[in-house]
């Protein structure tokens, strides 16, 4: 049994204009101590699909249906006092800009001890012991002045170095990071990544990282998931779908990188843009936007434009694609993939 | 820090050299005290040596100066109609204001947290719906209005006719809607001494049921703009990351709303209540002036009355001395409660 | 003619098509708020047309008829809707006449200030410098001191130095002063933000260049930028007026009883509170409280219509 099971989870947010699909028919597991990216676009459902696990919707969003499972726990059913153990002690969150997560009117320590009092019994001393410790694994310097300080007299690299204490504070089991290091400058960014990695490989910490920055997720994590507007669309080992992503859309995000390696050239782009999730097209999602809708022979694929596809597994990858399908099942390599 | 005091200091002399403008032109330049204290039956000759005694024949600014260095050394001039040191008639009438006040600020507080955050966390609820429906009208109802409302209700009572008053029924519900009243609703009671000029209306019991009525419609009109003030930036702060966050973290609801959430909504509320300062104490004099409490507001409108010149003067001082002094605390206060700006007033 | 005729027909069109028109068809509340208000100006107009009597004339008043109660309780006569006061003038004639004094008091004390406060604002923002510090120093610090408290200092200071007598005679102007004097902030600041976000435009600097003249980029350019928040702001200061009219009024510093107000109404009825004779105070009151609160929810209304980025007022 996986530490964490999501299957066919529906996150929905009823607006006035009609309700938007924020996350459908996701399904994923993930094993202890296993790092796992969830990438797309801004818009795919990414955050919607990280506050639903431990059921941190905002208003008015909710969970339509599926199973988040814990331990083998149900969660998506726990009462919000139940919930309240597992936030933040077994299943710990990271949020995307540090400066804003953290409240300006409580200092540093404050806002740590107050985390590890939520869930053990520890004095004010011990609880202090133990944020300091924390503190000097995320390698804060001076962690005693800063114990003291505000969240604004802090960087940006060093306010989100005390939200990975925060998480580690409790030592979760999983470590949900929504676009973690986003909000912060290049040369920070890799600095938390490596802190990230390095902290989670020693304490056999699972970690669910969400971005838009398939730079991070590749150095980040071992698993990958695309997520276009709200599904799925392919998931796999993130070398692999790096080296050979198998769905279109995978095709044109890896293409749209800058690659240090090649000749000066254009940067590929998709065409168009996503949709909004209150305006899904039919069919598969992205198919206004792919050139593998039509055959070779120029013919609409009529299954692109009217059914949605099921993953199939493909090149090491679970792919949702027709055209990949038709690829495995019945035409030999065409000219296309090149 | 030293930055901050300066500036305040400032501000102080400022608003203090602005009101002793206004105090010197209305005791020297716009009445004629001559008139007012010989009465019209004078002659020119008493007149003309009064008027010289007084310096009213100096040129205006050194008229001014004598009237900014006696308001320096705390003299107003004897009152005309108390005739004794207008400071001394203002501090003996300062104690029941200020009980007032402090009796209605305290019940404002006690009531508008709880109503504001509970209207922000259960905005569906039907409580939250009616008191933000009942704030709404509340801002819209002057506090006179108020004050002779719950006078009408607890000290003169209601009688119902409105049910047949023969059927049994029809006298039963007649009862239930009436209201006995018999609270008292005007003056102060007998206060009990405390030290100096201060008598206190909070050492007995009979003494808060005077207090009662005139703190409640001050509450009751200071109530709805805390209530929708709290309400809406309680509203705001529940949208931030970092409540969000601190549900991710587990903590328990109590502690987000009420330290969390509450504690940067307060800083508006402080600024408010500091810009409120005003506001209150002109709302005091209209409360009370419906129930006849003897306090410096009513003394004020007394004056006015009496044309007693050096005490309009001197208690338009006072209440600038007071809101200078309460102005500088409001925001020591909003410092200490935001740690972003530093004291010399910069964001850091 | 015709072109008189096809542009009446497209203002016609363009508020027919409005948002405006939009918003308020979707919207009760403000609907209701509408009607009632327009009922309420209408009748105050028309007050020496439909009021039952008029509470002036001595003739149309007998001593007979006082402290008669509204019509729903027993005792009451159908001559007086609202029943009379303690010298038996009609209550509902009396309100209509002094909602009358209050409206007129209310509308030219925001034209005042809203004359003041704009040309202090345009000024101080344009200007710059040590005259928009000094204004604004000004307007920071009779802010401070509450709009309400500067209406009654200053009605304290007229009043204590011009003599009762003199204050009761010329009171509808002293009382549209006085209000007119103390909330002139509201508008300079309201106008003094709007000439700073206008004045770093482009068009703004096109104009100088071109050379035209301050007064004049002022006037055709920037003040019509400002119009909108100027026009919320005066909805809810008219409420305000009437507010701060009836709070001088009942401290003796407003209309005199001979001429009332509809706050010298509820202060003249308040020494009858005692005897019973409840409604004399409290129906004005009740007119008064809903008369500032339908003024007050249509002023929140526009404000989110016309602008829903002031909404944190």
């Amino acid at each position: 049994m996986a530490l964490l099971e999501v299957e066919h989870l529906d996150v929905r947010f009823p607006l006035r204009h009609g309700e938007i699909r924020a996350v459908r028919d996701v399904s994923f597991a993930l094993e202890r101590g296993e790092r796992l990216g969830v990438v797309g676009e801004s818009g795919a459902g990414k955050s919607a699909l990280a506050f639903s696990l431990l059921k941190l919707l905002s208003r008015p969003g909710y969970i339509a249906g599926g199973h988040v499972r814990f331990e083998g726990r149900e969660l998506t059913t726990l009462s919000d006092r139940q919930l309240r153990r597992i936030r933040g002690n077994r299943v710990a969150m990271i949020f995307q800009d540090p400066l804003t997560t953290l409240n300006p009117v409580l200092t540093i320590g404050r806002q740590m001890t107050e985390s590890l009092k939520a869930h053990r019994r520890v004095s004010e001393r011990r609880a202090r012991a133990i944020a300091l410790h924390k503190l000097r694994q995320v390698q804060v310097s001076s962690p005693e002045q800063r114990f003291e300080q505000y969240p604004h007299q802090l960087s940006g690299g060093l306010c989100q170095r005390v939200v990975i204490a925060i998480a580690l504070l409790l030592d979760p089991d999983i470590i949900i990071a929504d676009e973690p290091t986003t909000a912060l400058d290049v040369t920070t960014q890799a600095e938390i990544i490596a802190l990230l990695t390095q902290l989670c490989d020693k304490h056999n910490v699972g970690l669910i990282v969400i971005s838009h920055d398939l730079g991070v997720i590749g150095q980040l994590t071992q698993r990958l998931l695309v997520m276009y507007a709200g599904r799925i669309v392919e998931q796999g080992p993130t070398r692999e779908i790096i080296n050979d992503a198998q769905h279109p859309y995978t095709q044109g995000l890896i293409n749209a990188l800058p690659q240090m390696t090649l000749p000066r050239q254009r940067l590929a782009q998709i065409p168009g843009n996503m949709p909004s999730l209150a305006r899904v097209p039919d069919g598969c999602a992205f198919h206004p936007r792919c050139r593998y809708r039509f055959t070779p022979q120029g013919r609409l694929r009529q299954a692109c434009v009217e059914q949605v596809p099921e993953a199939v597994s493909s090149g090491g990858s679970q792919v949702a694609c027709h055209w990949v399908r038709e690829l495995i099942t019945t035409v030999p390599i065409e000219e296309e993939t090149t | 820090m030293i930055m901050f005091l300066m500036r305040r200091l400032c501000q102080a002399v400022l608003v203090m050299f602005i009101i002793s403008v206004i105090g010197f032109a209305i005791q020297g330049g716009l009445g004629d005290p001559v008139q007012q204290r010989l009465g019209p039956a004078a002659t020119e000759a008493e007149a003309t040596t009064l008027r010289h005694s007084l310096g009213l024949d100096d040129p205006l600014w050194v008229q001014y100066l004598a009237f900014a260095n006696d308001a320096l050394h705390l003299d107003f001039g004897h009152s005309y109609f108390f005739h004794e040191p207008a400071l001394g008639v203002i501090a003996r009438y300062l104690p029941a204001t200020l009980e007032l006040v402090a009796a209605s600020a305290v019940l404002t507080l006690l009531l508008s947290v709880p109503m504001g955050v509970f209207c922000a966390i259960r905005p569906r609820n039907w409580l939250s719906q009616t008191l933000m429906g009942l704030s709404v009208i509340g801002i819209s109802v002057p506090v006179f209005l108020t004050a002779m409302v719950l006078i009408q209700i607890f000290s003169i009572g209601i009688q119902v006719t409105l049910f047949p008053a023969d059927s049994g029924w029809g006298h039963w519900l007649n009862q239930l809607f009436s209201i006995e009243g018999g609270m008292p609703a005007y003056g102060r009671g007998n206060p009990i001494h405390v030290v100096g000029v201060w008598y206190t209306n909070f050492a007995s019991l009979q003494g808060l049921l005077y207090l009662l009525l005139p703190a409640l419609s001050l509450a009751l009109v200071m109530l709805p703009l805390f209530v929708r003030l709290i309400h809406a930036e309680m509203l705001e702060v529940l949208e931030t990351d970092y409540v969000k966050y601190a549900r991710a973290r587990g903590l328990r609801p109590s502690r987000i709303y009420f330290l969390h959430a509450l504690k940067s909504t307060l800083l508006p509320v402080v600024t408010l209540g500091g810009v409120q300062i005003g506001t209150l104490v002109a709302y005091t004099l209209l409360t009370e002036t419906v129930f006849q409490w003897p306090g410096a507001g009513l003394m004020f409108l007394d004056a006015i009355e009496r044309a007693d010149m050096p005490l309009v003067v001197a208690y338009l001082v006072v209440v600038g001395l007071l809101f200078v002094v309460i102005n500088t605390l409001v925001d020591l206060l909003y410092r200490m409660l935001n740690p972003r700006v530093t004291l010399s007033g910069r964001a850091a | 003619m015709s072109l008189e005729i096809r542009s009446s027909a497209t203002v016609w069109r363009r508020f027919r098509d409005s948002h405006f028109l939009y918003r308020l068809r979707r919207n009760r509340r403000a609907q209701v708020c509408l009607a009632l208000f327009v009922l309420i100006m209408a009748s105050v107009l028309l007050t020496p047309w439909i009021a039952p009597s008029d509470p002036y004339d001595l003739a149309q008043i007998s001593l007979l008829d006082s402290e008669l109660p509204p019509f729903w309780i027993a005792g009451s006569e159908p001559a007086h809707l609202l029943g009379t006061d303690a010298q038996g003038r009609d209550l509902l004639s009396s309100i209509l006449y002094g909602a009358r004094v209050s409206v007129a008091i209310g509308f030219g004390a925001v034209l005042l200030q809203s004359v003041l406060g704009t040309a202090l604002g345009l000024l101080a923002g344009y200007r710059g410098g040590i005259v928009d510090a000094l204004l604004m120093r000004l307007a920071d610090i009779q802010l401070s001191f509450s709009t309400l408290m500067m209406a009654i200092i200053i009605g304290a200071v007229v009043k204590a130095a011009f003599g009762g007598a003199f204050y009761g005679d010329y009171s509808v102007v002293i009382l549209i002063l006085i209000i007119g004097l103390s909330e002139w902030p509201q508008y300079a600041r309201t106008v003094r933000a709007s000439v700073l976000a206008e004045k770093r435009k482009d068009y703004v600097d096109a104009a100088r260049v071109l050379g035209f003249p301050s007064c004049r980029i002022m006037w055709r350019h920037i003040l019509p930028n400002t119009l909108s928040p100027i026009f919320v702001l005066s909805t809810v200061q008219v409420a305000n007026a009437i507010m701060a009219e009836a709070a001088l009024s009942f401290l003796g510093l407003g209309m005199p009883e001979t001429e009332p107000s509809l706050g010298s109404l509820i202060k003249s009825g308040f020494d009858y509170l005692q005897s019973g004779s409840w409604w004399i105070t409290l129906l004005p009151g009740l007119f008064l409280v809903t008369l500032v609160l339908i003024i007050n929810l249509l002023g929140d209304w526009l404000r989110d219509t016309m602008n829903p980025r002031l909404h944190k007022g």
